[in-house]
C-alpha cells in the first residue's frame, strides 16, 4: 500500500513540475511600452469648411462651420488622427466581446476615425432628427449600406478581415469617416498633441505602423525588453494640397 | 340616391377645386428673375386657357347628370347628329387648336430663356449635380477654372469637382461652395453636370428649370432681380435621397458679392 502512495506521489510531482517548466497556457501578459509622436514635415492642405445648408438643422449645430478632416495638424507639428499599431509580431488572440461606438451626429461622423479589432462588435448609432444612410466601402471586406431615419435602433455589424474602410453617407455628401479594422490589440490613434502610446506588450520584436488616411502608411520595427518604454516617432510629408 | 345629388356633387367639386387655382392658394413664390413674368404669363393662359374649358365641361356633365341621373329614368336616350365620331372629331379639333396656340404662344418665351444666348458680359459659373448635392464652382482671381479629373473627386476630401490643384495652377484658386451666390442684376451662365444620376436643377423664385444629364455640359441663364435667399431644388427623382437635394441662392448686391468672393479666395 505504502508503494501505490509513493507512485502517486511521484506522478503528482512530476506533473506539477512539468507544469511549472513549461509555462501557463495563458498568454503571458506584458508590461513594455512603445510610445512615440506623429508629426508633419512640409505645409499642410488647408482644410475646407463644410455647408450643411441643404440640412439647416444639422448647419445651425455648426458655428463656426466645421472642416474636412483629410488632414487634421494639432499642436505645432502634430498630425491627428493618425492609427499607430502593431502590425507584425503581436500574438493575437479572441477579438475582446466589449462592442467600439460610432456616432452620426450633426451630420458628421464621430470619432472621424474608429479603430476596432477582426470580428469585434460595432454600434453604429444615429443621433441627429434627420435620416442619415451609412455606407462603408470596403475593398476586401462585405460592402453594405443601411438606412437610419430618426429613431432608429444602432446598426449591429462586424468586419472579419482587417483593413482600412473608407464611410460615407449616401444622403450627405460631406459625411466622411474611417473604420481602421485592426488584427491586434494593441493600438492608438494619435490626437491634437500627435502622441500615442501602445502599452502592455511582452517583450519581442514588432513592426510598429503608421496610417493616415491620405498619406498611406509607415513602418518601424522595435524590439523591446521586458518592462522597457521605448519612444517610435513618425513624419509625415505632407503636400500643400488635398488629393 | 338621385341625379340631383350627383349633379350637385360634380358642380361643387369642379368649383372648390377650381377655386384654389383662381385665388393662386398654393402658387409659386414671386417671381424674381428678368425673364420669368413671361413664364408666368404663359402659365396663366394656359390655366385660363385649359381652366375654362375644364369648367365648361364639368358644368355640362353637372347639368346633364342633374337632369338624366335618376335611377328611374324612363326616358330614352337620344344622341347628336352623326354620333359619337362626331363629338371625338370635335373635342380633338378644340383641344389641338387650344395646343397649338400655347405652343406658338409660348415659343417665344421659351426661346427667350433656352434658345437666346446670354449676354456678353454674363458671369460664368460652373455647377456640379451628385446624390444628394448641388456644388457650384467660381474661377477665382485668375478667372480661369480648373480642369475637372473624374477619377480625382473626393467628397471627404471636400474635392467635389475632381480638381489637380498640385498640377494644374488655374484650379488652385477655384472657389468651390455649396450655395450659390450671384449678384443682383448681373447675368449668370450655369454649365451644368452631373456626377451620376440625371438630376434636375429647379429655381421656383427664376421659374427656371433644366434636367441635368450626365456626360452632357448644359448651360443655363438667369439674371435675378431681387435680393434674397431662395430655394434650389432638384426635380428628377435620383434615387433615396432626393428628397433632401437642394441648395440655396442667395442673391446679394455687387459690393457684398465682392466682398464675399474677396473672402472664398482668402480661404
Amino acid at each position: 500500500m505504502q508503494k501505490k502512495y509513493v507512485v502517486l506521489a511521484a506522478l503528482g510531482l512530476a506533473v506539477s513540475s512539468a507544469h511549472v517548466l513549461l509555462g501557463s497556457p495563458a498568454k503571458p501578459a506584458g508590461s513594455a511600452v512603445i510610445t512615440g509622436k506623429v508629426s508633419y514635415s512640409g505645409t499642410p492642405p488647408k482644410m475646407k469648411p463644410i455647408d450643411m445648408s441643404k440640412e439647416p438643422v444639422c448647419a445651425k449645430e455648426h458655428n463656426p462651420p466645421d472642416k474636412t478632416q483629410n488632414v487634421v495638424t494639432g499642436d505645432t507639428d502634430a498630425l491627428q488622427w493618425v492609427v499607430v499599431y502593431i502590425s507584425a509580431g503581436d500574438q493575437g488572440g479572441a477579438a475582446p466581446s466589449a462592442p467600439v461606438r460610432f456616432d452620426q451626429k450633426g451630420c458628421m461622423y464621430l470619432p472621424h476615425v474608429l479603430a476596432m479589432e477582426v470580428d469585434q462588435p460595432l454600434e453604429i448609432y444615429s443621433n441627429d432628427p434627420v435620416a442619415h444612410n451609412i455606407h462603408p466601402m470596403p475593398k476586401i471586406n462585405n460592402e453594405w449600406n443601411k438606412s437610419q431615419p430618426p429613431g432608429s435602433p444602432p446598426i449591429q455589424t462586424k468586419w472579419d478581415k482587417p483593413e482600412f474602410i473608407p464611410v460615407k453617407c449616401n444622403i450627405h455628401p460631406w459625411m466622411h469617416g474611417y473604420f481602421a479594422v485592426l488584427r491586434t490589440s494593441h493600438y492608438d490613434i494619435t490626437g491634437e498633441d500627435g502622441k500615442f502610446s501602445l502599452k502592455g506588450l511582452p517583450p519581442g520584436k514588432y513592426t510598429v505602423t503608421a496610417w493616415q488616411e491620405q498619406y498611406g502608411s509607415q513602418s518601424q520595427e522595435v524590439t523591446i525588453t521586458a518592462g522597457e518604454t521605448k519612444t517610435v516617432n513618425f513624419v509625415f510629408k505632407v503636400l500643400p494640397y488635398s488629393f | 340616391m338621385s341625379g340631383k345629388f350627383f349633379g350637385l356633387l360634380v358642380g361643387m367639386i369642379t368649383v372648390v377645386s377650381s377655386a384654389f387655382f383662381v385665388l393662386h392658394t398654393w402658387w409659386l413664390p414671386p417671381d424674381i428673375s428678368r425673364l420669368g413674368h413671361g413664364v408666368d404669363h404663359q402659365l396663366n393662359e394656359t390655366m385660363i386657357g385649359t381652366g375654362l374649358l375644364f369648367i365648361a365641361g364639368q358644368l355640362v356633365l353637372a347639368v346633364f347628370v342633374w337632369i338624366y341621373g335618376s335611377k328611374n329614368e324612363t326616358r330614352k336616350i337620344k344622341f347628336f347628329p352623326g354620333g359619337g365620331a362626331v363629338m371625338v372629331t370635335f373635342a380633338i379639333v378644340i383641344v389641338g387648336i387650344e395646343i397649338l396656340v400655347l405652343t406658338f404662344v409660348g415659343s417665344k418665351v421659351w426661346a427667350s430663356i433656352y434658345i437666346d444666348p446670354p449676354p456678353a458680359n454674363a458671369m460664368q459659373i460652373d455647377v456640379s449635380a451628385e446624390q444628394f448635392a448641388f456644388y457650384f464652382r467660381y474661377p477665382g482671381p485668375d478667372g480661369k477654372f480648373g480642369a475637372t479629373h473624374p477619377e480625382l473627386a473626393n467628397d471627404g476630401n471636400g474635392n467635389f469637382f475632381g480638381l489637380d490643384p498640385m498640377n494644374d495652377v488655374a484650379a488652385r484658386d477655384d472657389i468651390v461652395v455649396a450655395t450659390l451666390t450671384v449678384p443682383v442684376n448681373r447675368p449668370i451662365v450655369l454649365t451644368m453636370h452631373s456626377k451620376d444620376m440625371i438630376h434636375s436643377f429647379y429655381v421656383p423664385a427664376l421659374r427656371l428649370q433644366q434636367d441635368i444629364v450626365p456626360g452632357l455640359t448644359i448651360p443655363v441663364h438667369f439674371t435675378a432681380t431681387k435680393e434674397g435667399r431662395y430655394e434650389i431644388v432638384c426635380t428628377q427623382l435620383c434615387g433615396l435621397g432626393h428628397y433632401n437635394m437642394r441648395a440655396f441662392l442667395d442673391v446679394v448686391s455687387q459690393t457684398d458679392f465682392d466682398q464675399w468672393l474677396k473672402s472664398q479666395s482668402g480661404d
